[in-house]
């Protein structure tokens, strides 16, 4: 079942057209990733997905769980999120000052069910709520190695934890589609087989749809159902890793290219 | 378990604080009292302030504005109504109001909530400004406040101010309010929401990102700063006796924001400190108000208005060379203070160290 | 005429007085706004001290002329020249040292130097209001067909565009003016390029200051009434107007100025009853503007990366 399609959206800025007409399908559970050099427009393109800009034109339409079709066009980003729609970012943007804790209690707030003056009062089922988040977040946390480290201030951790960390804030907001904005940049290649197993891993556990940009090529051929390559905001070319790794166009535009080590 | 400690400690904590008032309610003069109720009245504004400006990262300069209309509430509604023809000799009041009498504590909820009323109002158009523009704007209508005040003679009273007002100063009282609203500032600080406050400081596009409506929030923790600036204008008018559209120009803003950054913003304790602080010294800096005789000769240097450019150098020193403050962003805690009486020099190793 | 009297329940002598008074302060308003649109536009952050400038600078002129006797075309040069300075001074002493700090910080040193301006002031020279010193040919009234103006009210827009003339040369056809346009597009950049960004922006709060001297000078022979606070309101006012006009937009800044000018004093002219509230005009306009359009009338749009 489609989770996310857009039909042809297009962004402009004044005079510069940076995705042209982009048309995408992603499947329920599937692992989908976008593909591109630098400027192509693929972060552009998650931000008109998740709200941070709205499409010039054309229309993003999101299938909620009972099968509903949604259009998220110009819904704004915490509107989305609430639909089912994470992300990370390309520049990590964590809280930086706030502790690691903190930072992932934070994407459980979306869902609280309690209204604020019984937050703000700490009544009984705020709490309730709350220990039960906590023992989510706890969870989160473990998985990543970060349960030791959960007071920390954010910006303290090293790199690769950092991506890390910004991954499980993403995933405590329960979302049934994430998206991934190079998740693996500047990760070693130990690093980066071990990301590509978690997401795997995170996928079948979570009942996830991953639909992620990234340069590192083993990632993105090993672990990707299906993939798109955008060239100067449009897509010239879209299928299985194998039918990609054989397209002459995008050899030329890009695989050409050794990737960084 | 700690947390239950942690609440024991507190509550005694609190009694302490409460019988010192006690004690300084009838045992010291009434100059002392005065300062005592100011330091605290200064401690809800600047805590209101710190809401907006350190949690939330929101710049909002209407404090004075908010602080008005607490105190215009006081003052119209608790002067007793066969006072007020003559306070109101220019031109009668309004007849609508001119006969409902509250008590005070009636009064400061009510002020409180109409300030938040207009903070939603005021809010609604401004808080969807970035940074500079949104201090201007609340600057701004913190002045318009004041001008309505000014004109609007059957309700306020216009240039002329309220007089008569039942003056407040036990210390008890005040410190009541302060208590309850310092409790449920940490409180909500730790709560939920709170941490969105603190996200949206930080992030907002990060924060928007993870389900945090912007505007709901910011609205939400505008609207209650402006609440608690409106008890604290209303004890701060009781405890005046009068009010005037003069007390509440935007200068007065100033001075919270001098208590919220020496305190530091996004510190709950620090703000309480910062107020301590700088009403005392405001109070202890009168003396270089008046000219100063050293060995027979009078320093031309002391005379009105230096104690105020001492407090406005303060504030830019602080800005320049120790904008975090006192105390940053973190918070004395139970936890903090049996850590550093275990290590007391290992304590200032670990940075940030603030409550989950 | 009588048409006129009765469609606007004013004569047309009236209507013509009011608005010479409404290019006139639209004129004062413009000149001050250009200070706070030429700093935002390089340095994105808002001047607060800039309208306090314009207070010191009317202090200066009542010390140069009342107090030491000075003749007035001596003062006036040497006020330009003092104004430059302080401006020079406050961006060197408040806002130099946190340009790499978070914009916060930024604002409160503003805050924190408007603050501390206006206590000086309070405390040199005092709180009660002083009078600025009277310039006989320049206050004195003209009759033009039957309507009273003063001679200032004419001088004023005239001084104003000749400053916006010679101001657009500047910036558009002399070298400095280019680094500073060049500044204010792409800060990195022209770092990069080895322009000396430290001499740019202290040009530019040198210019501003000057441009608020003038306009001080002009609003006290206008509206002779000195005090400490004298600044703060037309200060708020003109970076209403600079935002919009389109804030960095030194034409926007101009057409902000004689729209709130006008505006007030014709809203007042027309509707006395409202004459309280009339500071009250210029944050409606605002929240007008940034509800239809954020960017100010002749400003462009620019987007966030994220």
């Amino acid at each position: 079942m489609t989770i996310l399609r857009t039909d042809g959206i297009t962004m402009r800025f004044g005079g510069v057209v940076a995705v042209n007409n982009l048309q995408i399908d992603i499947n329920e559970h599937e692992i989908v990733a976008l593909i591109g050099p630098n400027g192509a427009g693929k972060t552009t393109a998650f931000n008109m997905i998740t709200g941070v800009y709205t499409p010039t034109s054309g229309n993003v339409i999101y299938t909620d769980a009972a099968g509903n079709d949604i259009k998220i066009t110009g819904k704004k980003p915490s509107a989305i999120a609430k639909l089912g729609i994470a992300r990370t970012f390309q520049n990590i943007r964590l809280f930086k000052e706030l502790s690691v804790y903190e930072n992932v209690m934070i994407a459980k707030h979306l869902h609280l069910k309690a209204d604020f003056m019984s937050a703000a009062l700490h009544l009984p089922h705020y709490n309730a709520e709350q220990r039960q988040a906590e023992a989510e977040v706890e969870e989160l946390l473990k998985k990543v190695n970060l349960w030791d480290l959960r007071e920390e201030q954010a910006f303290s951790l090293p790199y690769g934890q950092q991506r890390h960390l910004e991954i499980v804030r993403a995933l405590a907001t329960n979302p049934r589609l994430l998206l991934l904005d190079e998740p693996a940049a500047g990760m070693n290649p130990k690093e980066t087989d071990e990301l590509t197993e978690f997401i795997s891993q995170i996928r079948d556990e979570y009942n996830l749809t991953i639909f992620m940009i990234e340069h590192h090529m083993d990632l993105v051929m090993g672990i990707s159902d299906r993939i798109y390559v955008l060239d100067f905001g449009q897509t010239i070319a879209s299928g299985t890793p194998l039918e990609i790794q054989n397209n002459e166009r995008v050899i030329a535009a890009y695989l050409g290219v050794e990737e960084d080590a | 378990m700690a947390n239950k400690r942690n609440l024991i400690l507190t509550i005694i904590l609190l009694a302490a604080f409460f019988a010192l008032a006690w004690y300084v309610n009838f045992e010291t003069d009434s100059y002392i009292r005065r300062v005592v109720n100011l330091c605290m009245v200064y401690a809800i504004i600047g805590l209101s302030m710190n809401l907006t400006n350190g949690f939330t990262g929101q710049f909002s300069l209407g404090q004075a504005g908010f602080m008005a209309i607490g105190a215009y509430v006081v003052g119209i509604f608790t002067v007793p109504v066969a006072l007020r023809p003559a306070v109101f000799y220019a031109a009668p009041m309004n007849p609508l109001i001119a006969d409902i009498y509250m008590p005070l504590w009636l009064a400061l909820i009510i002020g409180g909530l109409l300030a938040a009323l207009v903070a939603f109002m005021i809010g609604t158009p401004v808080l969807r400004l970035r940074g500079d523009y949104l201090a201007v704007a609340t600057l701004g209508f913190s002045e318009i406040i004041r001008i309505v005040i000014t004109n609007a003679q059957s309700i306020t009273n216009g240039a002329l101010g309220i007089k008569d007002i039942p003056p407040l100063n036990d210390v008890r009282y005040i410190f009541a309010f302060t208590a309850v609203i310092f409790v449920f500032i940490t409180a909500l600080i730790n709560s939920s929401y709170g941490r969105a406050f603190k996200a949206i400081r930080e992030d907002e596009i990060a924060a928007e990102a993870m389900g945090i409506d912007l505007f709901k929030h910011k609205c939400l923790a505008f609207m209650i700063s402006a609440f608690f600036a409106g008890i604290g204008g209303g004890l701060y008018g009781a405890l005046l006796g009068t009010v005037d559209p003069k007390n509440f120009l935007f200068t007065l803003t100033y001075n919270f924001l001098l208590i919220i950054v020496l305190g530091g913003m996004g510190s709950i304790t620090g703000s309480m400190i910062g107020a301590v602080l700088v009403t005392a010294g405001l109070e202890f800096l009168r003396v270089f108000d008046e000219p100063l005789d050293l060995f027979g000769m009078a320093i031309p240097l002391f005379r009105p208005g230096f104690r105020m450019v001492i407090f406005s150098v303060l504030l830019m020193v602080l800005v320049l060379f120790w904008r975090h403050g006192i105390m940053g962003t973190r918070e004395f805690t139970w936890d903090n203070f049996f850590a550093f009486c275990k290590n007391p020099f290992g304590f200032f190793g670990r940075k940030g160290a603030h409550k989950a | 005429m009588e048409f006129f009297q009765a469609i606007f329940n004013m004569s047309g002598a009236s209507f013509a007085q009011h608005m010479v008074n409404g290019i006139s302060l639209g004129s004062l308003y413009a000149m001050i706004a250009i200070g706070y649109t030429m700093v935002y536009g390089i340095l994105l952050m808002i001047n607060f001290a800039h309208g306090d400038i314009v207070m010191m600078a009317c202090y200066f002129a009542f010390f140069g002329i009342t107090v030491f006797n000075i003749p007035w075309y001596l003062t006036f040069v040497g006020v330009i020249i003092a104004t430059a300075l302080l401006g020079v001074v406050i961006e060197r002493a408040a806002y130099r040292p946190l340009r790499d700090a978070p914009k916060n910080s930024v604002l409160i040193s503003a805050i924190g130097a408007s603050f501390l301006l206006e206590n000086l002031a309070n405390y040199l020279f005092s709180g009660r209001p002083l009078r600025f010193p009277n310039i006989e040919f320049l206050a004195q009234n003209i009759n033009i067909a039957g309507v009273q103006v003063q001679a200032i009210s004419l001088v004023i827009p005239v001084v104003t565009i000749l400053c916006l003339v010679v101001l657009l040369h500047i910036v558009n056809h002399t070298k400095i003016g280019m680094s500073m346009r060049a500044v204010s597009k792409d800060y990195e950049i022209a770092r990069v390029m080895g322009i000396n960004i430290d001499n740019v922006i202290s040009i530019t709060f040198a210019i501003g200051s000057i441009l608020a001297a003038i306009g001080a000078i002009m609003w006290g022979i206008r509206y002779p009434g000195i005090t400490p606070l004298l600044g703060v309101m037309p200060g708020l006012k003109c970076f209403i107007a600079a935002v919009i006009g389109g804030i960095g937009n030194i034409k926007g800044a101009v057409l902000g100025g004689f729209i709130l000018g006008l505006g007030e004093i014709l809203i007042v002219a027309f509707f006395p009853q409202l004459s309280g509230y009339r500071d009250a005009f210029a944050f409606i306009v605002l929240i007008i503007i940034l509800f239809y359009k954020p960017t100010g009338l002749l400003g462009e749009k620019t987007t966030e990366k994220v």
